[in-house]
């Protein structure tokens, strides 16, 4: 009996807690609710069951908890809400209707395998491909993936030499590599400077998150500093990101001439702030696509007027987004705030969707239109091909590039665009820049062949 | 009624000395032994292995690794990520280096360069102790941290501190499916539990024991605390070296610095004081509950057919857990290991209790 009371207290905190917390959800997300209660009566045929055995499955890896909740939730809007446009604007892909699930990861990697393995199985046809949001997360799948035949789609993120698809069959870094973004990076470094021999005696720092995302632009930034004779100063920041003071304090020191800011979550505008700090100009600051978004900036306010990040997309609306407000949001089945909708994560969630959809298309055009598996898919992947015209009949012009993928090159397209924080939005700062594939290319090459060798794969699958 | 001892006499001194000396007990090893290696093969399927089974194995290895070390010898350690990175990055270069090298033995050198280690940073345990000792732990994970995320050579060179490997290949065979993996670590676990359950009821158990309850006392009846400590270090850190190499190589496949982090070892101090410290049941019951609690809430509201967003399952999972670790630790603070022992307790007098 010592213990009844204390029993009781717990169970009454329980759904206190549950109800302080469903409040508050209600207030910064208004989607949750929503969801749960309407879903019902509005949601048919836009959610789909994962249980319909007439659905594909397509598994979602999502983290919209923790110090990368920030970033994590709008492409996780921008994903789902792509998949429950085409539900309900177009009644799936020719037909067969799109069935999801989001698993949480905490962009942890450990929890990440465990959804994949969660999420595998499910639908009538297993899992068709899987986008990890987590370069960590890509490593360790990359390792699942070829035993359960699932293919991976790794947009803007995972293994530089993964586009070698004669080694990498199962993964898909489309629109680009950190490689390729490095090599913008510098392309345009040099474009500023009047060409890449005058960064000679420049010095340029990589603000880095030390987890394998931040490591994967090292070798080509190296190679690159060794060609042009500039120095490269590696600064680490540690997981999660909230205290890099001492790379800033070196920044301070060392005096570079352009900070390349690799970071992603809370650690982007931990680092303007701190480059506000130490009084680092903002205009000479350079991110990854994934340190280019309004919630990067916007914590910093107008301290971040100038800074310019690398983009596979910017913000905007095209047509799907006016339908997305129209189906989903008027119709209370939005999973975010409507001014969310359009922002930079959001449309790197929705072009990531775009090409899932499409790479589905692709592969029904070969094996009909049903639930595929994800071997099926995969051959959908490979022979993507996206001409401007489908783009604008699928209401995306300006916010999908076309893309022809073949077995040796996974990635598609080596260009991007920078953009700039004007203090309001994210606006291009400059034309496409090509990356160099005469670097890129042996690079891949010796890495993935080293991969194979490992591995004790055949390297030249693509040849026959 | 189910725990009667009465009737049972020894009449030797193995059956004295024996570990388990009741009937009904070993009847009771038997049947979980029959459940994990007969029945659980036949049920479970890949997810069940994959995400629950293998990843409760190994750390309940840990965890008994861990138990040795804090709750026979009374040394707290905050070391224990590191000490499973040790392992898992040595059994990988052994790996590398000596292709020729079964894994298996690569993984008891992952254990042994672990026990090295051990040793090493067991030594500060002469002069400080308790928490000043736990403090002294932690700077070697943050030892190992910086190792093996800035010294390239740990990794062989891979250009984003990530490390792959292949499915574990013992003479041909190779440990590539979830039930092969699944063998694998239960029987190394089997074999380090009869270790350190023998370890424990021994001489150099009874000195650990000695040394945790009062040291000063346990020198003056001739135990010398250098030994007792130094090999308390050493064992529970090649236990969970062991550990370490199996979680990268059977669990992961594919780790990076940050998989062997500080959290990793706090969840292993957890596992083991919500285990019940002294106890090698209670590294197994901690590893369960500290592993499987979490997955578990986390898709209850999908099996009740609640359609919640994932951010509030989230949030729930880390407050019930939370409650429920105080709940236990306020309920029992001897740990689920007490609370078992409480219940066999109740099952002998059951149902005619006094």
């Amino acid at each position: 009996m010592k213990y009844g009371l204390l029993l009781r207290a717990l169970l009454f905190s329980v759904p206190l807690v549950m109800i302080g917390c469903g409040q508050d959800e209600v207030g910064s997300n208004s989607s949750s609710s929503t969801e749960t209660t309407d879903s019902a009566s509005n949601a048919d045929g836009i959610i789909v069951n994962v249980s319909d055995s007439n659905a594909q499955f397509i598994p979602v890896l999502s983290y919209r908890t923790g110090p990368y909740a920030p970033n994590g939730m709008p492409v996780a809007n921008g994903f789902t809400e792509y998949l429950k446009v085409i539900n309900a604007r177009d009644g799936g892909i020719n037909g067969v209707k799109i069935s999801f699930e989001e698993c949480e990861t905490g962009y942890a990697t450990a929890r990440s395998i465990e959804c994949y393995e969660r999420l595998k199985g499910k639908g009538p046809t297993g899992a068709s491909v899987f986008n990890p949001m987590s370069t960590g997360a890509t490593f360790a799948i990359t390792e699942k993936a070829p035993v359960d035949k699932i293919p991976l789609i790794t947009m803007g993120y995972g293994r530089s030499e993964s586009r070698n698809g004669g080694v990498f069959p199962w993964n898909f870094p489309i629109y680009g590599t950190y490689w390729t973004a490095a090599d913008v990076l510098i392309t345009h470094l040099g474009n500023i400077n009047g060409g890449l021999d005058n960064l000679k005696g420049k010095k340029i720092a990589l603000v880095y998150h030390d987890s394998p995302f931040g490591k994967e632009p090292i070798p080509l930034l190296e190679k690159r500093a060794s060609m042009h004779n500039f120095e490269l100063l590696k600064l680490p920041v540690t997981h999660p990101g909230v205290e890099q003071k001492s790379a800033w304090i070196n920044i301070r020191k060392e005096q570079p001439d352009y900070v390349l800011l690799w970071g992603w979550g809370v650690m982007n505008s931990t680092a303007i702030k701190e480059a506000t700090g130490v009084r680092y100009p903002r205009d000479q600051i350079y991110g990854i696509w994934w340190a280019g978004a309004e919630p990067d900036v916007r914590p910093a306010a107008a301290d971040a007027i100038g800074y310019q990040a690398v983009s596979m997309i910017s913000s905007g609306q095209a047509q799907v987004h006016k339908d997305i407000l129209s189906y989903l949001y008027d119709a209370g089945l939005g999973s975010g705030e409507r001014e969310g909708v359009g922002e930079v994560l959001y449309n790197v969630g929705l072009l990531n969707a775009a090409l899932v959809v499409e790479s589905i298309r692709t592969a029904q055009s070969k094996y009909g239109e049903k639930p595929l598996t994800g071997e099926q898919v995969r051959w959908g992947i490979e022979n993507l091909n996206i001409s401007e015209q489908d783009i604008q009949d699928l209401g995306l012009s300006g916010y999908m590039y076309p893309v022809n993928l073949s077995c040796s090159d996974h990635e598609g397209k080596r260009a991007a665009r920078l953009h700039r924080w004007n203090g309001e939005s994210w606006e291009y700062s400059t034309d496409w820049i090509s990356a160099d594939d005469a670097v890129l290319q042996p690079m891949v090459k010796s890495a993935s062949d080293t991969y194979a060798k490992e591995a004790g794969l055949d390297a030249s699958a693509c040849d026959s | 009624m189910f725990y009667r001892e009465a009737g049972q006499f020894k009449t030797s001194y193995k059956a004295d000395q024996a570990v388990f000396p009741i009937f009904q007990d070993r009847v009771f090893v038997a049947i979980w032994l029959l459940i994990g290696f007969v029945v659980v093969p036949m049920l479970a399927n890949e997810y069940v292995f994959r995400a629950i089974f293998i990843p409760v194995i190994i750390m309940a290895l840990a965890a008994i690794g861990l138990n040795l070390l804090v709750g026979y010898c009374g040394q707290v350690s905050l070391g224990s990520g590191a000490f499973m990175a040790v392992g898992a990055y040595a059994a990988y270069n052994f790996m590398i280096r000596i292709p020729e090298l079964n894994p298996l033995i690569c993984f008891l050198l992952g254990g042994l360069s672990a026990t090295v280690v051990g040793v090493i940073f067991g030594i500060p345990s002469l002069r400080i102790k308790g928490f000043y000792l736990a403090v002294a732990t932690l700077a070697l994970q943050f030892f190992t941290d910086w190792t093996f995320s800035r010294i390239d050579w740990f990794t062989n060179y891979t250009p984003s501190g990530s490390i792959a490997v292949q499915p574990v290949a013992v003479w041909g065979f190779i440990f590539d499916s979830p039930i092969r993996k699944y063998f694998l670590c239960l029987t190394v676990l089997l074999i380090f539990t009869i270790i350190a359950k023998n370890l424990v009821r021994g001489r150099i158990g009874r000195a650990w024991m000695a040394t945790r309850d009062m040291d000063v006392a346990a020198e003056i009846i001739g135990i010398r605390p250098i030994y007792a400590k130094l090999s308390a270090f050493a064992v529970s850190s090649f236990f969970i070296g062991v550990a370490g190499a199996l979680w990268a190589f059977v669990h992961l496949g594919s780790w990076e610095p940050l998989a062997f982090d500080i959290n990793l070892s706090f969840s292993i101090l957890f596992m083991v004081i919500i285990g019940g410290l002294g106890s090698i049941v209670g590294g197994m019951l901690g590893a369960t509950f500290i592993t499987l609690l979490p997955l578990f809430l986390n898709q209850l509201p999908i099996w009740l057919g609640i359609n919640m967003s994932t951010a509030m399952v989230s949030h729930l999972e880390y407050m019930i857990f939370g409650a429920l670790i105080i709940f236990f630790l306020a309920v029992e603070p001897l740990g689920l290991a007490r609370i078992w022992q409480i219940t066999k307790e109740k099952l002998r007098l059951w149902p005619f209790p006094h």
